[in-house]
């Protein structure tokens, strides 16, 4: 089955502003977690997001379209980055996201969806 | 981590280390069986004592570590059974602790390579092409017989006994559970390949009613493929291979009509090709041809690219495809190569020269027709075939084959 794996946002990674040394441990330590995924035959796509300040949102009412730029404010329910893996259930999905390092300074989620 | 963790959590954890674990105790206690028992051995211990405190920093490390124990334990074992008591004592003072030391060091190596040096062993050319197929979904898969047996639509018994004579062979042969290397690699790369393909090729003729377990032995297939992409960043034929399957299977929910039916390549509804797959099978392929791909896997990738990338049957770059089925068949030439040849240059060029000058159509119809038995048919086919060839060689071939349907 396939699953998003979704990095939320967190204040530290909406305004960027994380300390370089903290950053560059943070991604040596994911890169090593990523090649595990891959050598596990279950990453299928990685990818970072950028602050939602570069972002921009399309409100639907009816026919009409209003475009919102970012920044947005409800920080936890955005996403900072995410992955697509093929794992077999749940459970595995599950056993993968608690190996992977902390992605954010402070307390944070990551979140699994089975695709449909 | 916390305490408390479930059953189910500890099994999932122990699924994500079975292979890896399997792999490195297979190489020291060299017997693919004990090794599959000293890990499930590790996962009843975790199951005891995970719930009570909490899930180890690194679960793999300590499964690995706790079924090193057990296996040091039995070697104790055997020397008490095998010894007097006296020698026993001496025994423990000094070469126990050597043992020790040779496991410990053979734990060490590198995980993903005793991971490769387990799969090549499974799919030893000592073995059958179905019994390693049987023995890589156990031991790297981790499915159960019961599993293997209806994905390969046999019983269970069939089954089992396949693995359990799939595991004393290996043992027999002495296999060294090491990756290959020198000239020998690549012999065992191409059974390893054959075993992988043969898995994805026996999922994807699931049909329509067929247990579900059928068409999941694709991604068993793809995910072998991708692990070995991930263990042998060098091999253009690993990297073909991925691609193939992983371009097939972008294809299958489009393959089968509302009906059950399967609907051919040139009747798909492309709209609901899996883009992500494509894009994935590009991608390998690109590897592939970058590490010099020119084998049959990477030409067959290269091929299935061609109609990944065709917005229609009808804009289908069919020249390539004329001249990737002339490459194909210098190097793995069959009948149904030079049929799916012929097709191509019919689609390139037009009917009439797929049926003018062609040999290779008629040679292809007299083959099918001297496996069906009918052979007067057959020697004319395979006759009218060595006129329309040009090269001598053929032509005798061709002409051997015409005499050998009397």
């Amino acid at each position: 089955m396939r699953v998003m794996v979704l990095v939320k946002a967190t204040e530290d990674s909406e305004t960027g502003a994380m300390d370089p040394a903290w950053t560059a441990e943070m991604m040596a330590a994911m890169g090593r977690f990523n090649d595990e995924l891959r050598n596990a035959g279950i990453l299928l796509m990685a990818d970072g997001l950028t602050p939602s300040a570069q972002g921009k949102r399309i409100a639907f009412d009816g026919p009409g379209r209003t475009v919102i730029d970012g920044p947005f404010a409800e920080t936890r329910e955005l996403v900072a980055g995410f992955w697509l893996w093929d794992v077999k259930d749940m459970d595995e999905a599950v056993a993968w996201v608690k190996r992977c390092p902390n992605p954010m300074p402070g307390p944070s989620e990551i979140e699994i969806r089975p695709l449909n | 981590m916390t305490a408390g963790d479930t059953h189910q959590a500890i099994e999932a954890i122990f699924r994500i280390e079975r292979a890896r674990l399997i792999a490195g105790l297979a190489r020291v206690v060299r017997d693919v069986d004990r090794a599959e028992e000293l890990a499930q051995d590790a996962l009843v211990i975790a199951l005891s004592e995970w719930p009570r405190t909490g899930a180890p920093a690194n679960p793999g490390a300590w499964l690995m570590t706790t079924a090193k124990r057990r296996a040091i334990d039995a070697i104790r074992r055997d020397r008490m059974r095998e010894r007097k008591h006296e020698e026993i004592a001496r025994e423990l003072d000094g070469g126990l602790d050597g043992a020790a030391e040779v496991i410990d060091a053979a734990m060490d190596d590198d995980l993903g390579d005793e991971l490769l040096g387990l799969i090549f062993t499974a799919c030893h050319p000592v073995l059958s092409a179905d019994a390693r197929a049987a023995l890589t979904l156990r031991v790297i898969g981790g499915l159960t017989t019961d599993e293997i047996a209806r994905a390969f639509l046999s019983s269970e018994a069939t089954i089992a006994q396949r693995i359990v004579r799939a595991k004393k062979t290996i043992g027999k042969a002495a296999l060294s559970f090491e990756t290959p290397r020198g000239g020998e690699r690549a012999a065992r790369l191409a059974s390893v390949l054959e075993v992988v393909y043969l898995i994805f090729n026996e999922g994807y003729a699931a049909t329509a009613g067929d247990d579900p377990i059928r068409p999941g032995l694709c991604l068993e297939a793809q995910r072998l493929g991708r692990i070995l992409a991930g263990l042998t960043p060098e091999d253009a034929e690993v990297f073909g291979l991925l691609a193939l399957m992983e371009i097939q299977a972008s294809r299958l929910s489009a393959r089968i009509g509302p009906d059950g039916a399967l609907v051919p390549l040139s009747e798909q509804t492309r709209a609901r090709w899996d883009q992500l797959l494509i894009r994935r099978g590009l991608d390998a392929l690109a590897r592939a041809e970058a590490l010099g791909g020119d084998g049959p896997y990477a030409l067959q990738a290269a091929l299935a690219a061609c109609h990944a990338r065709a917005p229609s049957w009808a804009d289908t770059d069919w020249p390539r495809i004329a001249a990737l089925y002339d490459r194909l068949r210098a190097v793995t030439p069959s009948p149904v190569v030079d049929l799916n040849r012929a097709i191509a240059h019919s689609m390139a060029f037009g009917p009439e020269a797929g049926l003018r000058n062609y040999a290779p159509l008629p040679a292809a119809r007299g083959d099918f027709l001297f496996r069906a038995g009918r052979r007067a048919e057959a020697r004319r086919e395979f006759e009218a075939a060595a006129k329309l060839t040009r090269n001598a060689r053929e032509a005798a071939f061709l002409l051997a084959r015409a005499g050998a349907c009397d």
